[in-house]
């Protein structure tokens, strides 16, 4: 239940307090004194990183997911270019081998603005709904969503510029997100137009790729820029409505990365590769409630944090799935 | 739980270098909230005077100019523009505001010839922004056909037509039964030798299906109104585009009668440049029932 309510307070951009001692396990707290007493050398864990950096495991859940995101996406192209139909459409909606699937923020706006609902849409909703609860809900973002790669291309660019202190991540309020996600339905609602999905960059890039560019790439140019030069993954982080909507599906997925306690050296790496670092507090000295704490909902299963770590205190993890086998 | 905390832990307040930190943050979000929306918003302005009102696939929800309906239920994934046969759905783009990623027609570069005779941009729309209400392509209403330039039409001063009907470098395909059945082939592939320029009322793809339908069945006494049986797609039910005597002379006339359905053959179609014949939005005349 915890799990669900630090999930829903992170997704409404609100920080999630660290845990009072009476919350937390007797297993965890033997851990952190343990801790405590045997510090480790800089030296040390120097050496542990340096060993980890050279493994094929540095980039293993990164170069999946890339390939995953480019085959998703020319999946689309392919089928249109050489009309073999086994995806039609782009990523706001389309038919895979003839069934029906619909985003589901894009479908949450035109209910809204239309205020009435077919049949297919609602089975292409209900389709979407339930592979990406079972994926892990914010998957869609970093498996799927045309945008984030091209984001996560720009925020490489960012970080490179910020080392060599040429600009500085410009913060924003967190509780923006779930503000904005207000706005778009109420406007969907009082305008009767679709008004996100005018500037949703996921469609424009997304139909860009399979029907050809257009002036609307300029408004996805924009954005990348102001990441790049202004504020880190500013839209995936203070605005997308989609993730949001994605973020609520994975309240209760069962696909989620793991923390083990036991073998964490807190030296927050997890935490500065992270888009959404707030869901790694728990990888501070202290936040964890138990030896094994799961990251809320709000992370997109992107798994730079499982290649970064060091000592594999980070791990993918199915639900109910070691129950079954 | 917070209750407790609060009571177990109160908190210190804030520093003033860390309240002037929150506020700044607090106008920072303000702004790119207001930025955002502020953006979102601009979409709703080329509404003003219907100024991305355009020629829309068969279907499409809409009463005369106001496209809204359309515009709320399109989901804009271009599902109609890959099932079309001749390629003649495109989206639109930022400058369409709202109607960004909404498809439509430009009649004149390539019309809807109905060369898929079910209408299959309309069995593609996942949200019913192309409404399954309608069958045949009789039923269809996108716009009207108007004679914008009389003086220029060929017909009208009594000329023929000979050669490709738009030049050998024009692009559009319509599909020609005679040719081929089921595959539309370049309208710069089919020339004509005219004594009287007809190509509006000739290639128009509803009086092409009124004339199958008579050669399918000969017309019965009192069958009047519908010509004849349906052969595969329903008959319609009435003419779209004759040639009548010219009242000024020489030539004969194109009259657009109310079985025009707006697909926008004839302004493709129309040797002369500009066209002489185009397709208003604004217009359209009732289905009958």
């Amino acid at each position: 239940m915890s799990y669900i309510l630090d999930s829903l307070r992170h997704l409404l951009g609100l920080t999630v307090e660290r845990p009072t001692p009476e919350r937390q396990s007797q297993e965890v707290k033997f851990i952190y004194e343990r801790k405590a007493a045997e510090r480790l050398t800089r030296e040390h864990l120097e050496a542990i990183e340096a060993a980890h950096a050279g493994t094929a495991k540095r980039h293993r859940w990164r170069n999946r997911r890339w390939v995953t995101l480019i085959i998703v996406n020319l999946i689309f192209v392919v089928s249109f270019q050489f009309d073999v139909q086994l995806v039609e459409g782009a990523m706001t909606a389309s038919r895979v081998i003839g069934f029906h699937f619909a985003d589901l923020n894009s479908a949450l706006q035109v209910s809204l603005a239309f205020k009435h609902v077919v049949l297919n849409l609602l089975i292409g909703t209900a389709t979407v709904l339930i592979l990406w609860w079972l994926l892990g809900g914010r998957t869609f973002c970093s498996w799927a969503c045309p945008y984030h790669l091209i984001a996560e291309w720009a925020e490489w660019l960012h970080l490179k510029l910020a080392a060599r202190k040429w600009v500085k991540d410009v913060r924003f309020h967190r509780e923006l997100r779930p503000v904005l996600y207000g706005v778009f339905v109420v406007l969907a609602l009082a305008t009767g137009y679709t008004v996100f999905e005018t500037i949703s960059p996921t469609g424009i890039a997304s139909r860009a790729l399979i029907y050809g560019p257009g002036l609307a790439l300029l408004w996805v140019l924009a954005l990348l820029l102001f990441e790049v030069f202004v504020s880190r993954r500013a839209w995936c982080r203070y605005v997308c409505p989609i993730g949001l909507t994605y973020g609520l599906v994975g309240l209760t997925s069962p696909v989620r990365v793991q923390y083990k306690v036991d073998s964490c050296h807190h030296e927050g790496e997890c935490r500065k590769v992270c888009l959404v670092p707030h869901v790694l507090d728990i990888t501070i000295k202290g936040r964890a409630q138990d030896t094994h704490v799961d990251v809320a909902a709000d992370c997109t299963r992107c798994g730079l944090c499982v290649d970064v770590c060091p000592t594999d205190s980070l791990t993918f993890k199915v639900k109910g799935l070691n129950r079954v086998l | 739980m917070s209750e407790q905390e609060t009571t177990n832990r109160p908190k210190p307040p804030l520093s003033k270098v860390r309240r002037d930190q929150n506020r700044r943050e607090f106008l920072r979000t303000l702004g790119v909230g207001v930025g955002v929306v502020g953006f979102s918003l601009a979409g709703l302005l080329p509404l003003i005077g219907a100024a991305n009102a355009r020629l829309r696939p068969p279907g499409a929800l809409k009463d005369l100019l106001d496209e809204q309906r359309f515009l709320a239920a399109c989901i804009k994934c271009g599902q109609c523009v890959q099932v079309c046969p001749v390629e003649a759905i495109h989206l639109a783009d930022l400058l369409d505001g709202v109607g960004v990623g909404v498809p439509f027609i430009d009649a004149r570069a390539q019309a809807c010839d109905f060369s898929c005779d079910g209408l299959q941009c309309v069995l593609a729309c996942p949200t019913g922004a192309l409404t399954h209400d309608l069958n045949f392509p009789a039923d269809t209403r996108m716009g009207f056909a108007r004679l914008d330039r009389p003086d220029a039409c060929l017909a009208m001063q009594g000329k023929g037509f000979k050669g490709q009907a738009r030049g050998p470098g024009f692009a559009g395909k319509l599909r020609f039964a005679e040719v081929d059945r089921w595959t539309p082939i370049a309208l710069a592939d089919h020339p004509y030798d005219l004594d009287l320029c007809d190509l509006c009322v000739r290639l128009c793809p509803i009086e092409i299906r009124i004339i199958e339908c008579a050669a399918a069945k000969p017309q019965l006494p009192g069958q009047v109104e519908r010509v004849a049986e349906k052969i595969g797609n329903e008959c319609p039910p009435r003419h779209a585009i004759t040639l009548e005597p010219n009242p000024n002379g020489r030539g004969r006339m194109p009259v657009i009668q109310d079985g025009c359905v707006g697909c926008g053959v004839c302004e493709m179609v129309c040797p002369v440049e500009p066209t002489a014949i185009v397709i208003d939005i604004d217009r359209v005349t009732e289905v009958p029932a």
